[in-house]
């Protein structure tokens, strides 16, 4: 494994992380990461589908994911309110949405904007479903925190993760977190 | 990244293509050099396939390729060995296929087979490929796969004979 990654032949490094929002599969390239799966989407689909759309050189390597894990794991002890990691943006196919991703990306800790914000953003405001869609195939959940966008009104709106893990993910950053890390 | 891969054909994630052929890999290679050299074919392998893999025009018969390529490698390693004989104890320890226990003499005389026949008869009955699949990996006909099978059981039935 390190002569492969010696000679730069792992295109995705990935490896499996717990958190209190259940198992996470992290995915980098060498730009950066590049995906974060919850536990409800299986395993091999997740690989599948990196294997598809960025190179089949997937394979398995914790030590490529440490700084990324660590991130994760001070976010999730509330020690961390802003990620510094690179980021990946090839899953993410159309300019529309990445323009609505990266509008999310700089909503910051604690706050919350509607799906309209986020349209309006991307330089459409009528287009809020669109907006949803776009945050619903967000690859990289947590970090591009798609979990601070909630329907006009304030309803919790859909999550790739469940319900309850925006539900947490909210209630971590507001400090009203029941769980406290591991 | 992009620039390497092949259109059209579908390959699963390498990690996955391990996970499943690996362990098989892995006692052919000790079945072909011996336990001692094992590791360093395996991990030449292991690169060598991951070098070629998103250049792969044809995925449909993955794991003949991974035994080619093992197969190269097994080759690399008897030739850099040069005259030198295989030592009589590095004999696998691991049991093959669904027979159960290992059988030490047996595998000697596996070992001892030419090249071809070696990796034909463990093809067949140790991994299971069918003739088609061998030919894929020793770059030969499926005829040719056959009699290599063949010329390769005759031999150590003789040798069982005779010792």
């Amino acid at each position: 494994m390190d002569r492969a990654q010696a000679e730069g032949l792992v295109d995705v490094a990935y490896t499996e992380t717990d958190s209190p929002v259940g198992r996470l599969l992290v995915a980098v390239t060498d730009r950066g990461l590049v995906r974060v799966s919850f536990q409800r989407e299986r395993r091999d689909d997740v690989l599948e589908e990196l294997a598809e759309r960025l190179s089949p050189r997937v394979l398995e390597a914790p030590r490529r994911l440490d700084e990324v894990r660590r991130e994760l794991d001070q976010y999730f002890l509330g020690e961390r309110t802003e990620f510094d990691l690179p980021l990946d943006w090839s899953l993410t196919s159309t300019p529309f949405r990445r323009k609505v991703l990266e509008r999310t990306a700089q909503v910051p800790y604690g706050a919350t904007i509607s799906y309209r914000d986020a349209a309006e953003a991307a330089g459409n405001e009528r287009a809020v479903r669109a907006a949803g869609t776009a945050l619903g195939a967000n690859p990289i959940p947590i970090v591009v925190p798609c979990h601070r966008v909630l329907r006009t009104g304030g309803a919790l709106g859909g999550y790739g993760g469940g319900p309850d893990a925006k539900r947490f993910l909210l209630d971590l950053e507001s400090g009203r977190s029941t769980v406290t890390g591991r | 990244m992009a620039g390497t891969r092949s259109p059209h054909v579908k390959l699963p994630p390498f990690q996955l293509l391990l996970d499943r052929h690996s362990g098989e890999l892995f006692r052919f290679l000790s079945a072909s050099v011996g336990p001692v050299d094992a590791e360093d074919a395996f991990q030449e392998t292991f690169l060598s396939a991951l070098r070629a893999y998103p250049k792969l025009r044809d995925a449909s018969n993955l794991r003949a390729w991974l035994f080619q390529i093992a197969h190269r490698k097994a080759l690399d390693t008897h030739r850099a060995r040069g005259r030198n004989p295989i030592p009589v104890e590095q004999v696998p320890e691991v049991a093959v296929g669904a027979g159960g226990e290992a059988e030490p003499a047996l595998w000697r005389a596996v070992r001892r087979l030419p090249d071809k026949q070696r990796t034909a008869v463990f093809l067949r009955f140790a991994a299971d490929l069918d003739y088609a699949q061998i030919g894929e990996a020793l770059s030969c006909s499926e005829p040719a796969a056959r009699q290599n099978v063949r010329a390769g059981l005759a031999t150590i039935r003789k040798g069982w004979a005779d010792g």
